[in-house]
């Protein structure tokens, strides 16, 4: 694993990191209390995981594109997609990024490129060299990130698509978030060693694993993948070793987790850890945090206004849309 | 008048292909052997556009959609239509259903190319007729065609579609020529044709059996029973009119095909006419097709697996003879 010492950046820098962080744990935190407060569509939230999502997306260009899968609430806020559309589309209303057609789990934006979701899992592996493909072949300088996790890795289609866009040089960065959960079982049951990272080099890929609940190491290392991709036009393996916090879906159950595992990451928990930093450091003060998190949690509070404001689909709309 | 070629089913596919790829730079062809058996088109448009890639089907599929929704027209030739079964999520879930499911924001104009049918025996995890599969999956459409002028007309319209395109091939006719125009000549997807005209019955089908059902019509014209004959062509958007037209002018319908009766086309083309065209019925609807069990590889049995002309004569004669001597069952 690569040593998780910070690189000190611009402290504006690692304040926005931090308030990306806090934004999607807001965000998430916010669909917690939607279904203690009773029916709600299901979510699978992506608590303990937001320093791999910002890290990695705070490295891209706005010309790269993303792919993402089910747990995808981080990728598409540290991206900039408005929380209200995205808690529209949760909701089903109109107003949401794909006129509630996708729920929770399929959500694409294609103008921040984020333009395929696929929650089967490993769908997004399938999808990713051909949008790497037009790339290629289209002409622009972007570069396509595919997330995944522990879970796809050990779908056939993972070893499909490392293969192909190394023997293609496809300019892809593939993204494993090791959250050491696939669906309800431990990864430990059903995958053979600890990580994915080994498993590109059979196919000429490099790979580094990082710690993935350091933002500023994610960051520092998508920076550097992302730059070997851009660089060499070929696929590159980040794997950011990280804990889903809480259980696959919402409502939440956590009743097959070992409590010693969850202490252990909790007390690792990616915000906690910058924040501790940040007020270490003299950056941050405690009343700088306080306000931090109210506001964070203020944009959450608007966005769920407009979403549960905001109309549903018209029924008579359907089925239309089906065929271009 | 356009001039007309003499040609393969498989080289009029080619054909259009090389059409397609010289109009429109998005286009690209890529599966398995596709380089190595398609000499041709590497020659004119070269190794980025014309491309081998594993024998990995999932992957193939998933790639056209990735690169569909992106800007590029994929064709990815898939071999035999059994193989589809390793695509099925990027066909289905990713292709199908991803212009819905983000709310319009993606296109998916891409083409599936395979081969099905008995010809060949090569068995039944080569030869599989499950066209019907993607009739009922959202989002795609299917063509199946009897000629090789339709073999290039469709596919030059599939490549033009901004949505996926299951195309099969017959494997019966891959090899049978045909007169092609050689001009730009697109034939528009959910548009059937009569073959035959035709008073008496009506008798749809769809690729190989098309030609089984005129040999039947031929028979029963020698006995005076008029049929029409009616290739569906596109399997999905069903041509829906041309159907209920003709069984509205002969009362009577055949439903053919090679693949299997349970859920089967010809199961959707009969449930259409009896909502729609019941009042024209003169005698119940029927069905000849593949029974349900795996494709044989011994040759007599590969060959009996479809309707053959004699089954398709005897079901047209007994309808009409039905109907001349008794009342409706109804």
């Amino acid at each position: 694993m690569t040593p998780s010492t910070p690189v000190p950046l611009p402290a504006p820098n690692r304040l926005d990191l931090l308030a990306a962080m806090l934004r999607i744990r807001a965000y998430e935190e916010k669909i917690v209390a939607f279904h203690a407060a009773g029916p709600f569509p299901n979510v699978c939230t992506s608590v303990g995981q937001e320093a791999a999502a910002v890290g990695v997306v705070s490295a891209l260009r706005a010309e790269d594109q993303i792919l993402t899968n089910h747990r995808s609430a981080g990728h598409l806020l540290a991206r900039g997609a408005e929380p209200g559309r995205m808690l529209a589309e949760v909701m089903g209303r109109s107003t949401g990024y794909c006129q509630g057609r996708s729920g929770t789990l399929h959500i694409s934006v294609k103008e921040l490129g984020v333009v395929l979701t696929s929650t089967i899992v490993g769908g997004e592996l399938s999808l990713a060299p051909g949008v790497a493909l037009s790339r290629a072949m289209l002409g622009g300088e972007g570069i396509v990130v595919c997330f995944f996790g522990d879970g796809a890795a050990c779908e056939g289609i993972f070893h499909e698509s490392l293969n192909l866009a190394s023997v293609w040089n496809l300019p892809v960065l593939y993204v494993c978030e090791n959250n050491q959960w696939q669906a309800f079982v431990h990864r430990k049951e059903t995958m053979v060693g600890d990580h994915v990272a080994p498993w590109a080099a059979p196919y000429g890929i490099d790979s580094l694993t990082v710690d993935g609940n350091d933002v500023e190491a994610v960051r520092k290392a998508a920076l550097h993948a992302a730059a070997q991709v851009r660089e060499t036009r070929r696929p590159f393996l980040l794997e950011a070793w990280t804990y889903r916090q809480r259980g696959h879906m919402e409502p939440h159950d956590q009743s097959y987790v070992d409590p010693a595992e969850l202490e252990a990451w909790m007390a690792k928990d990616p915000i906690a850890r910058l924040e501790a930093r940040l007020l270490e450091a003299g950056e941050l003060t405690t009343d700088g945090l306080e306000a931090l998190h109210a506001q964070a949690r203020q944009a959450i509070e608007e966005a769920a206004a407009f979403a549960a404001a905001s109309p549903y689909p018209d029924p008579a709309d359907l089925a239309t849309g089906v065929y271009a | 008048m356009t001039q007309m070629i003499q040609m393969t089913f498989h080289d009029a596919v080619e054909a259009a292909l090389h059409e397609e790829m010289a109009r429109d730079s998005r286009v690209l062809m890529f599966g398995e052997g596709t380089a190595t058996k398609r000499k041709g088109l590497l020659k004119a448009f070269g190794p980025q556009r014309v491309r081998n890639t594993p024998l990995a089907e999932g992957i193939i599929a998933g790639t056209a959609a990735g690169a569909a929704a992106t800007g590029l027209r994929p064709v990815v030739d898939l071999l035999f239509a059994p193989f589809l079964c390793f695509a099925m999520d990027e066909l289905v879930n990713s292709a199908g259903k991803l212009r819905y499911m983000s709310g319009g924001q993606f296109s998916f104009p891409m083409v599936a190319l395979a081969m099905t049918g008995g010809g060949w025996s090569v068995g039944a995890q080569h030869n599989h007729n499950l066209e019907a599969w993607f009739v009922h999956a959202p989002g795609l459409q299917v063509v199946m065609p009897a000629t090789p002028a339709d073999a290039k007309g469709l596919m030059k319209a599939a490549i033009r579609d901004e949505n996926p395109v299951l195309f099969f091939m017959d494997i019966g006719l891959a090899f049978a020529p045909g007169e092609v125009p050689e001009a730009d000549e697109v034939v528009p997807l959910g548009k059937a044709a009569i073959r035959r005209e035709g008073s008496d019955v009506t008798l749809i089908s769809y690729a190989k059996t098309v030609h089984t059902c005129l040999a039947a019509a031929e028979a029963l014209a020698a006995e005076g029973v008029s049929a029409e004959v009616v290739d569906l062509r596109t399997l999905k958007p069903l041509d829906e009119a041309t159907i209920l037209a003709s069984v509205r002018k002969t009362g009577r319908a055949v439903l053919v095909h090679e693949a299997s009766r349970l859920c089967g086309v010809g199961a959707e083309v009969a449930a259409l006419i009896a909502e729609q065209a019941f009042e024209a019925l003169k005698a119940p609807i029927v069905r000849l097709t593949g029974p349900d069990a795996p494709a044989p590889s011994s040759y007599p049995l590969e060959q009996a697996f479809a309707p053959q002309a004699d089954a398709i004569a005897a079901a047209a004669r007994q309808l009409v003879a039905r109907t001349l001597e008794a009342a409706p069952i109804w």
